[in-house]
């Protein structure tokens, strides 16, 4: 079959250089960045029965022809004279250094973060709008103006600018987290991306959530059952757990932590190391996660890390330090009732847990977890009761 | 984040305001009230924030079964109920603050005398997809 020539991730590999090189021959990013995106619906058209020779070539060319036609549909629009015609010299600057800044355009700090994550997706990513739509579950055109709308608002921002590296990083984590899906595989895109970001610069926070992102995609198989029933980290079928992501994940995150510039993805990846290296939960090291939640809360601060130490306090010291701990914790916070009814059926409270759970069912944000605190309630009442 | 604007025909707090049904409004006033409705969707799609609409017509019943063999009941049209939903719009918006403002916007819709019908809009979040990194 043709298409075995070209798949569709080796076309989207492929955008980011052709942007660059649009944007190196004078076009501006907004108008490069639709011509580039115009020429890549067609390649996934045509590619399957007529496989270029030349992929990146076919769609520099497909993709400035298509630049030129606008501007001078524009140009003609408004009566003036077309300036941009030849095909300067492109010159000797590497297409990585065009896909590292892309990154940072497209993550920048002016963007919401909605927005920064289509625009990532569509210019650095190379999906077309309709997967990115899918995937968030909105309509195609609110998907088109919400990305039309994020490059007005970074228009006149140079490509040569240094960059946010955490907000990039911050944009790549929530693809990985947050989504739907469709027929793209969000989580699995997130990490090509990480990847290629991490092959682009020299980082060790970088490297930290390349680490995170496959530690956690490797229980992908054991997180979900039957009809896409949540199962928690403690009753994984950890024999499903993907070893060799396992061991990428180890390697790259033992590199990045001999660096010696921990930040907070890397000490969340070594939590999620720990959790991949016990074979269950009673034989987890559990001390030495708790350290890594201290070192994470001096970094961050957030209080969801200090709800997630008491919950893992509570594993190395007993259900009542735990407590001890979540009593410091605000408790409007998501998560707070399902951890604290966790402690309280740990402690004997069975009562109190199966209240703890019915709360956190009602103030669950997705329908896996509300479902899974609903059977938990469930379930502790009829040991109450028997 | 998405949330449901959700519009009722009936229910919700009480109205500070009491106005005539829209029947008895004058056409241009059933006219701009309509258009400001489509103009707020237009907005909405222009920022990248809508998601879906849909009307409801106020007839309909509730409906259950009466066990196998036996014919479904029926009960309505809604007379009786207290709570009748009108229709939705689902947004998807950057914070709860923004879902309460844009909710703001469309009770702001115009009634007869031109000045806003300051109806209750009730604003519900939906569940989404769970996050992958929990621990």
């Amino acid at each position: 079959m043709a298409l075995s020539i070209v798949d569709d991730s080796q076309v989207r590999e492929l955008v980011p250089a052709v942007i660059g090189i649009l944007v190196r021959r004078g076009a501006d990013f907004a108008s490069a960045e639709d011509a580039v995106q115009d020429a890549l619906i067609r390649a996934l058209e045509t590619w399957p029965a007529d496989p270029p020779r030349d992929p990146k070539g076919w769609l520099v060319t497909a993709a400035w022809r298509r630049f030129l036609d606008a501007t001078r549909a524009e140009t003609s629009r408004r009566g003036r004279e077309l300036v941009v015609d030849a095909e300067p010299d492109v010159g000797p600057v590497p297409a990585t250094d065009d896909t590292l800044r892309l990154y940072f355009l497209c993550a920048s700090p002016v963007l919401a973060p909605a927005s920064a994550v289509a625009l990532t997706l569509r210019a650095v990513g190379g999906l077309t709008t309709r997967q990115i739509a899918t995937a968030y579950l909105v309509p195609e055109a609110t998907m088109a103006q919400r990305i039309s709308r994020a490059k007005r608002r970074i228009a006149g921002q140079p490509l040569d600018r240094s960059g946010d590296l955490p907000t990039v990083l911050r944009v790549l984590y929530l693809v990985f987290n947050e989504g739907y899906g469709g027929d793209v595989d969000l989580a699995a895109e997130a990490i090509r991306l990480a990847r290629q970001l991490a092959v682009l610069t020299d980082d060790a926070e970088v490297a930290g959530l390349l680490a995170l992102m496959l530690l956690h995609h490797a229980r992908r198989a054991s997180r979900t059952g039957p009809a896409g029933r949540l199962i928690p980290l403690a009753a994984q079928d950890r024999s499903r757990w993907d070893t060799h992501l396992v061991a990428e994940g180890v390697t790259i995150l033992q590199h990045a932590l001999a660096r010696d510039q921990l930040g907070e993805y890397q000490a969340q990846a070594a939590i999620a190391a720990l959790h991949a290296d016990a074979p269950s939960t009673a034989e987890t090291d559990w001390v030495q996660i708790v350290e890594w939640y201290d070192e994470l809360l001096r970094i961050t601060n957030s209080p969801v890390v200090r709800l997630n130490r008491a919950v893992a306090l509570g594993e190395a010291d007993g259900p009542h330090a735990g407590l001890a701990a979540l009593a410091t914790v605000a408790p409007d916070l998501p998560r707070y009732a399902a951890a604290a009814a966790y402690l309280h059926e740990r402690v004997g409270d069975l009562a109190r847990a199966a209240d703890l759970y019915a709360a956190a069912a009602r103030g669950a944000t997705s329908v896996a977890e509300r479902d899974h605190l609903t059977r938990e309630a469930a379930r502790t009442r009829h040991r109450l009761r028997s | 984040m998405k949330y449901l604007l959700l519009k009722h025909y009936r229910g919700g707090p009480t109205p500070i305001v009491d106005h005539a049904p829209m029947d008895r409004w004058t056409p241009s006033e059933v006219d701009a009230h309509i258009r400001y409705m489509r103009d707020f969707a237009a907005g909405l799609k222009r920022t990248g924030e809508f998601v879906g609409e849909l009307a409801l017509s106020p007839e309909g019943a509730f409906v259950r079964t009466d066990g196998p063999g036996r014919p479904v009941v029926t009960d309505g049209p809604f007379a009786e109920t207290k709570d009748l939903v009108a229709g939705w719009m689902i947004i998807d918006v950057e914070s709860w603050d923004r879902a309460v403002q844009l909710a703001g916007e469309l009770s702001a819709a115009p009634g007869p005398g031109g000045g806003p019908i300051h109806e209750w809009l009730e604003v519900r979040p939906l569940l989404t997809a769970p996050p992958t990194v929990t621990e």
